[in-house]
């Protein structure tokens, strides 16, 4: 009785795979803490707002501000490029400027070209990302590749008149 | 006494008959010319790169605040940090280098085709080793080339399906290139090389196993053969001589002649440097990359760039023994593809404007097509010499190897 117990493939086959799997899911969850170990720690996780004052800055005037330790541009806009900002939907990402301000006379928008992550420089009516060309209007949204999306617009919302926290909508 | 020690040692582990195998008595085609020195000056420049870099190690500080200083620490106060630096830094485009003359020998002499394509793929996995060590050893001096080449190419990530934006954040550990990141590049760029070291040793395995090839491209075993020691012992160490020469001119005259004058900037994440370029030897595949006008696509194509020799094996169709040494036509292909990649570099290396866009999608274009043709001229070429007129023996060599692979064919 015992010596047939033994010699079933079939009790054999079922504990090999049984085994296996019971290991495969130990290695599997092994990796969890070394996989995630890479993700951002908490202190990088802590430093997620910015306030900044804008009384200072001039129309027509850019500063740029670092939230997460990215370049945020806030663009203080004269009525002209107001105009010229909602008078077209942008290029290949079209969305109204209405859509991307609080307050049509400031843009926020984080300050990475949304290709490869430089830094674009303020040229003439807008950015132009000198790492691979792409352009970008004074609403931020991208008006020559290889970009293929607007500056991104970062979660804010206005404390006061002329105070903006960066990090929380 | 000195037989009495081998004889102790070879009871319990193989050392006279490894010996025999691997060098007094591992066959060599007497006919190999100074192009196959590379593989062995590729392997010693592997051994300065790991002997510079732990005693650079013994000084550098992984550490935002600290790295750029710790760069100038060595180059100033370290006794002679400043050779150990330039010595590294230079033996990168060395290593590239030597790589590069390597793979472009394997592609003329059509080295690649069977029975070594195992041979040419483990050296594959070993560029692509090779590529990502030194692209995370170029982070840490944590200069502004540094820093943005970081970013670019982490970003490139961002092509993966669904969770490209958590993918970067994860390969950063921080929401930008940072301290997270330049912590963990130093820790594998440490790591990389033992694995690199692991693969040569298959990468020699495999070539022990099928041998060298050689410029007749005729199959010598057991015909023509030399032993590795001392014929290509010496004949290794002359080329030797003329490599370190050369690197020698580099490390001591022109050390800065390849660092990006950028790379004395301190990182600044709020600033990107108006033109970034990476080190000399990614520039082809950088144009590459910038010549695609799509995200996904530009990274799509830089990838295949890179993986897509290890086709080669199926790409060539033609039995001409030789490579390209017997191959006129694959011949002029060969150089049409050296001058195309020269003129990705350049593309690679310039900024952006609307005339080099335009060349380096042309040149790119060309890159792929060059490959994807051959499976087609190879053919027409061989067809082509056949009718011609090969020499007799030639002939009855591709005959009786077409046989043997058929013959090979049936059994399995």
């Amino acid at each position: 009785m015992e010596n047939e117990a033994l010699s079933s493939s079939d009790r054999r086959d079922f504990l090999v795979k049984l085994t296996s799997v019971v290991g495969g899911a130990g290695v599997a969850a092994t990796c969890v803490p070394f996989v995630a170990s890479m993700n951002p720690s908490s202190d990088v996780l802590a430093k997620a707002e910015t306030e900044v004052d804008l009384s200072s800055i001039p129309p027509g005037g850019l500063r740029t501000v670092a939230w997460q330790g990215k370049p945020v541009f806030i663009l203080h806009r004269t009525p002209e490029q107001i105009k010229e900002a909602t008078a077209s939907n942008g290029g290949s990402d079209p969305e109204p400027d209405s859509k991307r301000v609080k307050n049509p006379e400031w843009l926020v928008v984080i300050g990475v070209c949304t290709h490869m992550g430089c830094v674009p420089n303020m040229e003439g009516a807008g950015w132009v990302c000198h790492c691979h060309g792409s352009q970008y209007d004074d609403s931020g949204r991208v008006t020559r590749g290889p970009a293929p999306k607007n500056l991104e617009v970062p979660p804010y919302h206005f404390v006061a008149e002329n105070k903006i926290v960066i990090g929380k909508a | 006494m000195k037989t009495k020690i081998i004889n102790w040692i070879d009871k319990r582990f193989p050392l006279t008959s490894f010996v025999e195998h691997d060098l007094t008595g591992y066959p060599t085609p007497r006919n190999l010319s100074y192009w196959w020195n590379f593989g062995f000056l590729a392997g010693f420049v592997l051994v300065l790169q790991v002997a510079t870099g732990i005693f650079l190690a013994m000084h550098y500080k992984a550490d935002v605040q600290m790295s750029f200083d710790s760069i100038q620490h060595i180059m100033r106060d370290v006794n002679y940090g400043w050779l150990l630096r330039y010595m590294h830094a230079m033996g990168a485009s060395a290593f590239f280098f030597v790589i590069f003359v390597h793979m472009a020998r394997t592609l003329y002499y059509g080295s690649y085709r069977a029975p070594r394509e195992l041979l040419w793929w483990t050296g594959q996995g070993l560029l692509l080793l090779l590529m990502a060590t030194a692209f995370m050893g170029y982070l840490l001096p944590w200069g502004q080339m540094s820093f943005w080449g970081a970013t670019v190419i982490t970003n490139l990530f961002r092509a993966t399906p669904f969770i490209g934006d958590q993918v970067v954040v994860w390969l950063r550990g921080d929401y930008t290139v940072g301290d997270a990141t330049l912590t963990r590049f130093f820790s594998l760029h440490y790591l990389f090389p033992f694995i690199i070291i692991g693969a040569v040793v298959v990468h020699l395995v495999a070539l022990h196993t099928v041998k060298s090839s050689n410029p007749s491209g005729i199959d010598l075993a057991a015909k023509d053969n030399i032993p590795f020691h001392p014929y290509f012992t010496i004949k290794d160490l002359y080329g030797l001589g003329l490599f370190l020469i050369l690197y020698s001119v580099f490390v001591f005259f022109i050390p800065d002649s390849l660092i990006e004058p950028a790379n004395n900037i301190p990182a600044n994440p709020m600033m990107t440097p108006n033109h970034i370029v990476p080190e000399w030897y990614f520039l082809p595949f950088y144009a590459i990359l910038r010549s695609v006008p799509s995200l996904v696509g530009g990274v799509v194509a830089m990838a295949v760039s890179v993986i897509i020799f290890a086709f080669m094996p199926y790409l060539d169709r033609s039995r001409i023994p030789g490579g390209a040494r017997y191959r006129p036509i694959y011949r002029l292909q060969f150089y049409l593809f050296l001058a195309d990649m020269l003129v990705l570099g350049y593309v690679g290396y310039v900024p952006p404007t609307s005339q080099t866009i335009v060349i380096g999608q042309v040149a790119t274009l060309c890159y792929f097509a060059s490959f994807l043709v051959i499976p087609f001229i190879s053919r027409m070429e061989e067809r082509w010499l056949v009718k011609r007129g090969l020499p007799p023996a030639v002939m009855s060599l591709m005959e009786s190897e077409s046989q043997q692979k058929s013959k090979n064919g049936g059994k399995q």
